[in-house]
């Protein structure tokens, strides 16, 4: 770990404006991802912003009907507060599969979204990585992959993006709020969050420097029957194989987005126009590139919709 | 005392203190964070410096280029230790590789280096400022690949041969009806203790002191001697509480001839703990393992000819997995061929883990069991009974068991787990989305016994004091020892204090192969006998008609308190075990069966099991609650080898890919169902004279084969290459 200074933010703006004054600052909040990047020397901030006294904490109903979730909202309290679990139980399910009880009641909303990826390859550092070190080549190609991304990839990063309560989010149709140094307040869809890899991979958001999330925003709830099914090599604290949100609307209709397939939350709306289970995995999938490890991913998420639009619970 | 002819009837038969299941006696110090492990020794090196070690970033090659002087310059840098400062480090017999490499490189992640410093963080900090060029050599990393080049291992004393050939399997196999020919793999496996290696090492003048973590302890000097070249006098390891060994801490590692290193650089106390991280690839692992199973048999079940060839690789072709050991003594069958090959690898050292042998090999042969009773369309408990056999069956009538429960473990198994309501069809029985599937296995592990001193000491207030160099890596020694000491003596167990681990005391058998805990308390027993002679003599009795009971002693109408007869100064008493030919006029080993019950999701291919039953026979059980946390845990280990558990080897970089806790999958709580664990009364006289044998490793032999049946009861689809992930199932699942 690297010496690093330390302040303690009292408002959001503060802490941005920090950032600022400090172009090598990270915001910590949970601290779940980013100290043991810092242990690695994966992320040497000089100096940290610490969040977690910003207020930005509480989850209201918004105007309009949707719910507005602080960016230092805890999981655990995200997954069991009653508005989310009977209106958003989508949401409520996906963060109860991730993680343990131990690292829910410290991740944040927003850390949860700007959490690093989970491949092997970014955490060795005796191995290149473009996300860690741009330029340097991907060993994760051709090497372990077998929980590695399918779409969204380039030739230069294969990673997947960990979370499953952005899955969750996705489905939803959230928006992000954020402030920035200047004050400048915006919002943004969480499909405009991710970035993908491209010839870039250590660029991950579209967040400029220093701008900081302060709210996590749902549109008014959308009933159905909502589900969220996670795949993984154990039954607990694992990270996807393949995740998938379903929601059946009340007319009928399916939304799906998936984790564990792509470095972002992983969404292709033109597929919910499709009601065959073969067409509509064939959508989801278009451009998968996979290799004879991660092939059975196709396979598993193709099984997960076939299950969902036969209207069962798939799992 | 020598053990030469089953024991007789014996104080330990009164079963006072002995076979109850009293609480860990360290379990207080342990929850109340009392229990010092190796890291944690503050009392003893209050002014310890932090050393962290640098592991190779490639597997074979050259260090070309090292430089330490900005590590040097470091924040609160001490001194860095390399190859070239180290002086002249020896290779000891234990290990496949030096424990510090330069400016050759053996294996990815073997140590360059370790920077010391005042704190952990400073010395990590130098760590990274540590800038050291390589030149890599095209290294043997695929076992698959490798196979072709194999050769057979040396023989080894506990093992015996790798091949053994008996009758003429080619032709029984080719005459019979019916055949199984199945190849198996399993991948190589961590150990994954909680505790990582983790050593303390000052010097007094010439004397080495390592306060370590080592379910070994004479080993441990040995090694140091021989790495360091210095007398075994002078070296002096303490190891009383350890987090985990599984044996992954059979044999120093880097931890402690780098500890020692650097304190004798920095000239003072240095710590070094191994990052989680480093632990795969800088320690030790269970090797993977190739294994084809050949079984023939008659059309009513009786095996006629059984053949297991295992090929695993090793680092400079170190030594094989014997995964052949069970198929030599589980069935009877007159035409047999048992045989090991090894190859050489470029990956880091295999060497034991729990079961070491049997744990993989059953994963293999009570799979391939399985299989035949599927073409024999025979149940198969009902084939695993047809085809017990109370001898060893290479060698013949004349060499009995000692005993040997495997009948009746099955048979109670399959009352309790309600066997009978199973579906002999696979693919039968669902639930909702989960298809659900029964298995059955047997389990046999060894349970060999080592020679094994201890010193008791009883002071003029009748307390007791057991000192041995006998480890206790979570298992329950302190425990058990005790209780032995108080059967023997016949005084309440809170009046007895062990001592363990300590390289002054005597030598034990040490922790490891299922046979620590019968040796070691029979090395105590063979003790208190000498104490109980010295009290008698004192007391001018005569010894055998003098019974010790309640913290007294009483002959001829006479009684006297222990303390008393002891005196002010008190007596002390140094005796070991020593087992003859015992193990050659025997065979001597633990049996059980395992039952599982578990469901595929037949959408996703996720494997959970529903409930486990394991049903054990091995010896009499010495403290049945300590008994039964080895073969409960040892069952969840099955289950994590059955389904999760596997290092990814990279080949083109030759190292373990998945190197931590979030990477390589152990169970969680979720994963383990209700366990149930059922040990049968048995009582082995021809093992020692406790009449115990080994638990610790026996749970795990055979519970993954049961999951592995299990799953083709459930889906009628056969899996033979370990961990059964879900991608392994899901092609071969009908469509949704």
């Amino acid at each position: 770990m690297k010496a690093f200074t330390y302040e303690r933010a009292h408002s959001a703006q503060q802490a941005a404006r920090a950032a600022q004054q400090h172009p090598q600052a990270k915001f910590i909040a949970g601290g779940t991802n980013l100290l043991d990047l810092m242990k690695h020397q994966i992320e040497t901030p000089t100096h940290l912003i610490d969040v977690n006294h910003i207020g930005l904490d509480q989850i209201e109903k918004t105007p309009d009907g949707g719910l507005r979730i602080g960016a230092l909202v805890r999981n655990t309290d995200l997954a069991s507060h009653p508005e989310v679990r009977k209106n958003y139980p989508v949401l409520s399910r996906a963060l109860l599969a991730g993680a343990s009880a131990q690292l829910r009641n410290k991740a944040t909303t927003a850390g949860n979204l700007l959490q690093r990826t989970r491949c092997p390859y970014f955490y060795d550092t005796t191995k290149p990585c473009n996300k860690r070190k741009p330029g340097s080549g991907c060993a994760a190609i051709g090497g372990y992959e077998r929980n590695l991304a399918i779409l969204g990839t380039s030739e230069a990063c294969i990673a997947t993006h960990p979370s499953d309560m952005a899955v969750a989010m996705r489905v939803l149709d959230a928006t992000v709020q954020t402030v920035a140094p200047d004050g400048a307040r915006r919002s943004l869809a969480l499909a405009q969050l991710h970035r993908l890899p491209g010839q870039t991979p250590q660029l991950e958001t579209n967040l400029k420097a220093g701008e900081l999330i302060t709210s996590v925003t749902l549109p008014k709830p959308l009933g159905g029957r909502q589900t969220y099914s996670k795949v993984r090599d154990r039954a607990s604290y694992a990270f996807a194989a393949v995740s998938m949100a379903a929601i059946q609307m009340p007319d009928g209709r399916f939304r799906f987005a998936f984790g564990g397939l792509a470095p972002k939350p992983w969404r292709v709306e033109a597929a919910e126009s499709q009601s065959q289970p073969p067409a509509v995995a064939e959508v989801v999938l278009a451009g998968a590139r996979s290799s004879s490890q991660t092939d059975y991913k196709k396979t598993l998420t193709a099984r997960l919709i076939a299950s969902a639009l036969k209207g069962g619970n798939p799992l | 005392m020598k053990f030469t002819a089953p024991a007789e009837h014996n104080p330990i038969d009164q079963l006072k203190v002995v076979g109850h299941p009293h609480d860990r006696i360290d379990g207080r110090a342990k929850v109340t964070g009392t229990a010092a492990y190796a890291y944690e020794r503050h009392q003893v090196a209050p002014q310890a410096a932090y050393g962290y070690m640098l592991g190779s970033a490639i597997a074979v090659g050259k260090i070309t280029r090292l430089d330490t002087s900005q590590a040097e310059k470091a924040p609160g840098v001490l001194g860095v230790v390399t190859y070239k400062n180290a002086g002249r480090l020896k290779k000891s017999k234990s290990h496949a590789s030096r424990l510090l490499a330069g400016p050759n490189v053996e294996h990815f992640d073997q140590a360059v280096a370790l920077v010391v410093a005042e704190t952990f963080e400073q010395a990590r900090e130098g760590a990274k400022r540590l800038h050291i060029e390589y030149t890599s050599w095209p290294g043997r990393f695929d076992l698959a690949a490798e196979k072709v080049r194999a050769v057979p291992p040396k023989s080894n004393p506990m093992s015996g041969p790798p091949d053994t050939r008996v009758g003429d399997f080619e032709s029984g196999f080719a005459q019979s009806p019916v055949q199984v020919d199945s190849t198996y793999t399993t991948p190589d496996q961590s150990h994954m203790m909680m505790e990582p290696h983790a050593s303390i090492a000052a010097w007094h003048g010439d004397q080495l002191l390592v306060w370590t973590s080592n379910q070994m302890i004479a080993w441990a000097v040995r090694d140091l001697s021989e790495t360091l070249s210095i007398s075994p006098q002078k070296i002096h390891v303490s190891s009383p509480f350890i987090g985990g060994g599984f044996g992954g801490k059979l044999w120093i590692r880097a931890d402690a001839v780098l500890a020692a290193l650097g304190a004798r650089l920095v000239k003072r106390p240095v710590k070094v703990a191994l990052a989680r991280h480093q632990i795969p690839n800088n320690t030790t692992h269970r090797p993977a393992t190739i294994q084809r199973v050949r079984l023939g048999a008659s059309k009513d079940g009786h095996i006629q000819a059984i053949a297991h060839d295992t090929t695993s690789g090793n680092l400079n072709g170190f030594r094989e997995e014997r995964a052949g050991s069970q198929s030599r003594l589980l069935y009877a069958g007159p035409n047999r061929l048992i045989t090991h090959r090894l190859a050489t690898l470029d990956l880091p050292e295999g060497n034991a883990m729990r079961a070491p042998g049997e744990a993989v090999g059953h994963l293999a042969s009570e799979v391939a069991l399985d299989e035949l009773a599927v073409q024999l369309k025979m149940d198969p408990v009902e084939l695993r009974l047809l085809n017990d056999i109370q001898f060893d069956p290479e060698k013949g009538p004349q060499r009995p068991f000692s005993s040997r429960k495997l009948k009746e473990c099955l048979s109670e198994g399959a009352r309790r787990f309600g066997w009978e309501r199973r579906h002999p069809q696979p693919g039968q029985v669902r639930e909702g989305n989960w298809l659900i599937g029964h298995g059955v296995a047997s389990a046999l592990r060894n349970s060999p016994t080592l020679e094994s001193a201890a010193r008791v000491r009883i002071n003029s207030s009748g307390q007791l004091t057991v000192e041995t160099d006998m480890t206790d890596i979570g298992t329950g020694s302190y425990t058990i020892l005790a209780q032995t000491a108080a059967e023997m003596l016949g005084v309440p167990l809170h009046h007895v204090t062990v001592k363990l681990a300590e390289s002054h005391f005597p030598v034990s058998c040490g922790s490891g192969g299922q046979f620590g805990g019968n040796s070691s308390c029979s090395g105590v027993y063979a003790a208190c006998l000498r104490l109980r002679n010295a009290l008698a003599h004192k007391a001018g009795w005569d010894v055998e008609t003098t019974t010790f009971s309640d913290g007294h002693m009483s002959s001829a109408g006479q009684t006297r308190s222990l303390g008393e007869v002891a005196g002010p100064k008190g007596l002390s008493a140094q005796d070991k075990i020593e087992f003859g030919d015992s193990q050659k006029k025997w065979v001597q080993a633990s049996f059980g069966a395992h039952f599982v019950e578990l469901g595929v999701h037949r959408i996703s291919g996720e494997t959970r099991v529903r409930r486990l039953l394991g049903v054990f026979a091995c010896g009499r059980i010495l403290n049945p609650k300590t008994a039964r946390s080895q073969l409960l845990g040892a069952m969840a280990m099955g289950l994590g080898a059955a389904l999760m558990e596997g290092l990814a080897v990279d080949t083109r970089y030759g190292n373990f890919v998945n190197h931590d806790l979030a990477e390589y999958h152990v169970p969680v709580h979720a994963d383990i169902p209700h366990t149930e664990v059922v040990i049968l009364e048995e009582l082995d006289d021809k093992s020692s004279p406790l009449k115990a044998k080994g638990v610790g490793e026996l749970g795990i032999c055979g519970l993954g084969a049961a999951i592995a049946n299990a799953i083709y009861n459930a889906t009628g689809v056969r899996l033979r290459d370990y961990p059964f992930t879900p991608d392994r199932l899901l092609s071969q699942l009908p469509p949704v």
